[in-house]
């Protein structure tokens, strides 16, 4: 194919700036982290703390993100909303928990407490995803790519200021769980005990999960759905089901988040959803999108770098309190990703694929 | 096919229940409690009312037309029936609501269910609500059904005029504060027509009569007056077609003079979202590339005509206005460029999210301890220099602005035809490029990437101008917005900011260069006029953006490529139309 000159100029322009930015990214990250660690600024135990931190919040990334994965493995469809759906299972979270601290059941029995606000939180969210994927997107499946996208976008705002003029636009203060307060000591190394609760909340919730895809007769339906949706359909399985099915496992999975990420930072607002709802996609593409070990992989790769980041990379190159690029760094992670290598890192689903 | 009667009975019940519900939900959010306070007809009717009452009659409408049955004979009774009993159940539902109220504490839960919402609902308490919902209910179910049943000749006239009197209503204080201004007489007709926050009664019948009356002429006599147009000789239709452009340019140019600063704001903030507007629809509309974070553009040429202006301590040089518009525009595109390589081999989806990636980096890193020596972080740059017609004096030091010999763009009311014209220019360009070579291009990788390709054109460097053109749109937008309000703050670049320029494109229509201006009077203009609504505007948006993808995918304006591409989609379509006419 004969190209003119100026074309094999731009090509040569656009992959210089490419190799440019991921040279610059990995220089800053190389030589932050060798400043960092030679001037020795922070002690080992506060880079266990963040690390900590980081496990705590990616496993709250992780449980979001399934539900983008999952609902894209077999929609190929971003649900926009989904971080709103996040943040009305922490609405509902915080209602049911405030209550059971009013009448003084969660200081009794505070497991319960936590497992009967975790479960409210999830009916919630469930309940609020299948309005929201009856209403806006069923009607629009089958319809060229952005038009689903749009709609989602359209309920995620309708969503978040729903949820502002139910409760106005202030800051609900979760209620304290005295059980939670404190540390647990390891090794003589002091561990909060929320970190350790939520950790360990997340990873049964998608255990829960992962046997539920994996070894049930739903969870094959659902594999063989995203797999091909028109096959499935030949072989019996309702199709609608199953799509209305991953809508309310994944919202499920929202809700628990949503209260135990209420439960980490202790306030709920109608804004809560937004920025989780972008990481927890970052999350979701990071370990590949579609695919659900990747999502948990994902999750966790992004809440470490997230914590661990501002201090490593960033704070002995001279940028003075690197911990208000928290965000960024987490956005940066995105873009790279879309990037360079859209599958992920456990890469199942090519986005080129149309 | 056969209706049966039990179906018919719950689908009126489930429309009224439907209905009910959310009037309900209205109730719950705060809107009918802020939207009572304003009257629709001074004294009789707020605008909470009205919009219950809406719910109530639209599901009477519902009802009657699920009832009816293009099959068979005309059956008022039935319609009747369902109607009534839609508007029944609405009512019923919202006693069921009030009453759910008194037994348990919902304000626990929902902060506007409060007591002035139940006072309002109850009409200052007592039990007479229990039998007036009901009643008004089965009215407005009938009310509904009438205006179904009625014969399209005076149903059009009579639903535009109801709409055009609420329209006349919502913005009654604003014809009343300029009619008010003038003197004598055209003052008392404004007393007499306008209340203080809506129609007087007489005012109210006045525009219901006249509009039904013009609207029945206007069908009556359009053709012939079109034909009496296409009957003029073409140098005279040119002439007249000229006489309407001055009178339109008179009046956009008197304006700002006769409505005052306030309504001069409202139209530069329009025009501004119109000129981003119009430049994301050449990234959107034509080229297909959904970009979220279009505020990044916005930022880069509010930022830099904030700094080479700026009297303020960030301000690097002291440039006139008139020669940091045209760098901004140009950095804004280099922008473009910058942000466009890398993402620009991302497809379709994944393209939104990194764009909105994008958009909220820059806002962080504005916003930044890090970058603040250069952007003032937090503090923002405050102390731009307004724009010049004239000699500029001297840059004296630093927080004292410097001194305009000849025609300053102070306020709103100068800005005004600043962004006027920037606005009329920009849907120049865009209507210039949308028939070029370039434009056919973009709307060609729309359509299939793979087969522009293949027809020769280079995606990289055509989709590269699309972004990079749009960019400088939303530069320029940047630039005017920051001498219209002085200063720059990382905080106003939020993703709002391209989520309101994406929903006005949407609505509008996607790839439409006039949907663009209507979308942006109707999402921007509306609320910044009625303070009621702009509390409500973002719920509005979110609303407004499913609707139109459920119901009108091609906006409100839709541009004609886009309206045959739509109607081409579904070849059942075309069966059907092929086969009416070989019946006809």
């Amino acid at each position: 194919m004969r190209t003119s000159f100026g074309e094999r100029l731009l090509d040569l322009a656009v992959n210089g700036f490419l190799w440019g930015f991921r040279i610059l990214i990995v220089v800053i990250v190389v030589l932050g982290t060798f400043l960092t660690i030679r001037a020795g600024k922070y002690t080992s135990e506060q880079w266990i703390d963040f690390v900590v931190f980081g496990i705590s919040q990616g496993s709250i990334y992780a449980l979001i993100a399934l539900g983008y994965t999952m609902v894209y493995g077999i929609l190929r469809m971003i649900n926009f909303a989904h971080g709103e759906i996040f943040m009305s299972g922490a609405f509902g979270g915080y209602f049911i928990a405030t209550w059971l601290t009013g009448i003084g059941f969660m200081d009794k029995y505070p497991v319960f407490g936590l497992i009967i606000s975790m479960m409210f939180g999830m009916l919630v969210s469930t309940l609020i995803a299948l309005l929201v994927e009856r209403i806006a997107y069923r009607p629009l499946r089958g319809a060229p790519r952005l038009v689903p996208l749009i709609s989602a976008i359209g309920a995620s705002f309708f969503l978040q200021y729903t949820f502002r003029g139910f409760f106005g636009p202030g800051v609900y203060a979760y209620p304290s769980m005295k059980a939670l307060d404190g540390e647990w000591i390891f090794f003589g190394i002091g561990i909060l005990k929320v970190q350790i609760v939520v950790t360990i909340a997340a990873v049964v919730m998608m255990s829960i999960l992962y046997s539920i895809v994996m070894f049930t007769k739903i969870g094959k339906a659902m594999r063989a759905v995203s797999e091909n949706k028109d096959v499935a359909a030949l072989m019996g399985i309702d199709v609608n089901r199953i799509i209305v099915t991953t809508f309310a496992l994944g919202a499920a999975m929202a809700g628990a988040a949503g209260v135990l990420y209420a439960l980490t930072y202790r306030q709920v607002n109608f804004f809560t959803g937004f920025t989780p709802g972008i990481k927890a996609f970052t999350a979701a593409v990071l370990g590949g999108i579609g695919n659900i070990p990747g999502a948990m992989v994902g999750g966790l790769v992004l809440g470490i770098v997230e914590s661990v980041g501002p201090a490593l990379f960033l704070d002995s190159i001279g940028i003075p309190r690197p911990y208000q690029l928290k965000d960024a760094i987490a956005y940066i992670m995105l873009v790279m990703i879309l990037l360079f290598r859209p599958s992920g890192i456990l890469g199942e689903r090519v986005s080129k694929k149309a | 096919m056969m209706i049966k009667k039990e179906n018919l009975i719950w689908i009126a019940i489930k429309t009224g229940l439907l209905s009910g519900v959310i009037a309900i939900f209205l109730c719950l959010i705060g809107m009918i409690e802020v939207f009572s306070k304003r009257d629709v007809i001074e004294h009789i009717i707020t605008l909470g009312d009205f919009i219950l009452l809406v719910s109530a009659v639209s599901a009477g409408i519902i009802a009657a037309r699920a009832a009816s049955n293009p099959d068979q004979e005309k059956q008022p009774l039935k319609n009747y029936l369902a109607g009534a009993l839609a508007g029944l159940t609405t009512g019923i539902l919202i006693i069921a609501f009030i009453g759910l109220s008194q037994t348990i504490n919902l304000r626990s839960v929902f902060l506007s269910a409060s007591p002035s919402l139940f006072k309002l609902l109850t009409f200052k308490g007592g039990t007479s609500w229990i039998w007036i919902y009901p009643s008004i209910g089965l009215a407005s179910g009938l009310l509904g059904t009438t205006l179904f049943l009625l014969p399209e000749k005076f149903r059009q006239p009579i639903t535009r005029a109801i709409f055009i009197t609420f329209l006349m209503a919502l913005f009654s204080g604003l014809f009343r504060v300029i009619m008010i201004n003038r003197a004598g007489s055209i003052a008392k007709l404004a007393k007499y027509l306008f209340g203080q926050t809506g129609l007087t009664l007489s005012g109210a019948t006045i525009f219901f009569v006249a509009i039904i009356a013009i609207s029945m002429f206007w069908t009556a006599r359009s053709k012939n007056l079109q034909e009496g147009f296409s009957r003029i000789p073409k140098a005279g239709q040119t002439s007249l077609r000229v006489a309407l452009y001055v009178l339109l340019a008179y009046v956009v140019i008197m304006l700002p003079q006769v409505s005052g600063p306030f309504i001069a704001q409202v139209v530069v903030i329009v025009s501004l979202y119109a000129l981003m507007g119009l430049g994301l629809n050449i990234t959107l509309g034509f080229a297909g590339l959904l970009d979220l974070g279009f505020v990044a553009f916005f930022a880069v040429g509010a930022y830099t005509v904030g700094l080479l202006t700026s009297y303020g301590i960030f301000g690097l040089q002291h440039i006139p206005f008139w020669v940091a518009v045209p760098i901004a525009v140009l950095v804004a595109m280099m922008f473009g460029a910058f942000l466009g390589l890398p993402v620009l081999g991302v497809r379709g989806d994944y393209l939104a999210i990194a764009t909105l990636g994008f958009g909220e980096i820059v806002r962080l890193l504005a916003g930044s301890d890090f970058l603040a020596p250069f952007f003032g972080g937090p503090q923002g740059i405050i102390g731009i220099q307004k724009p010049c017609l004239g000699t500029l004096g001297e840059f004296l030091k630093v927080d004292v602005p410097r001194i305009c010999n000849g025609i300053e763009f102070g306020g709103p009311k100068e800005i005004y035809y600043l962004a006027v014209a920037s606005a009329i220019l920009v849907a120049f360009i865009a209507l210039r490029l949308q028939k070029s070579r370039l434009g056919r291009a973009w709307m060609a990788i729309r359509e299939d990437e793979d087969v522009a390709e293949a027809l020769g054109i280079n995606l990289i460097q055509t989709k590269l101008l699309a972004y990079m053109l749009g960019a400088a749109f939303a530069g320029l937008g940047g630039a005017i917005f920051t001498v219209l309000v002085g200063s720059i703050f990382a905080t106003s670049m939020q993703l709002i900011v391209s989520i309101n320029v994406v929903a006005l494109i949407i609505v509008g229509g996607m790839g439409s260069i006039p949907g663009v201006i209507v979308g942006a009077i109707a999402l921007i203009g509306m609320p910044e006029l009625l303070r009621e609504v702009s509390e409500y505007r973002f719920l509005f948006y979110g609303a407004a953006l499913i609707m139109m993808m459920l119901a009108k995918p091609e906006g409100l304006w839709p541009s004609q490529a886009t309206l045959r591409e739509l109607h081409h989609e579904d070849p059942g379509e075309d069966l059907d139309v092929a086969s009416s006419q070989a019946k006809a």
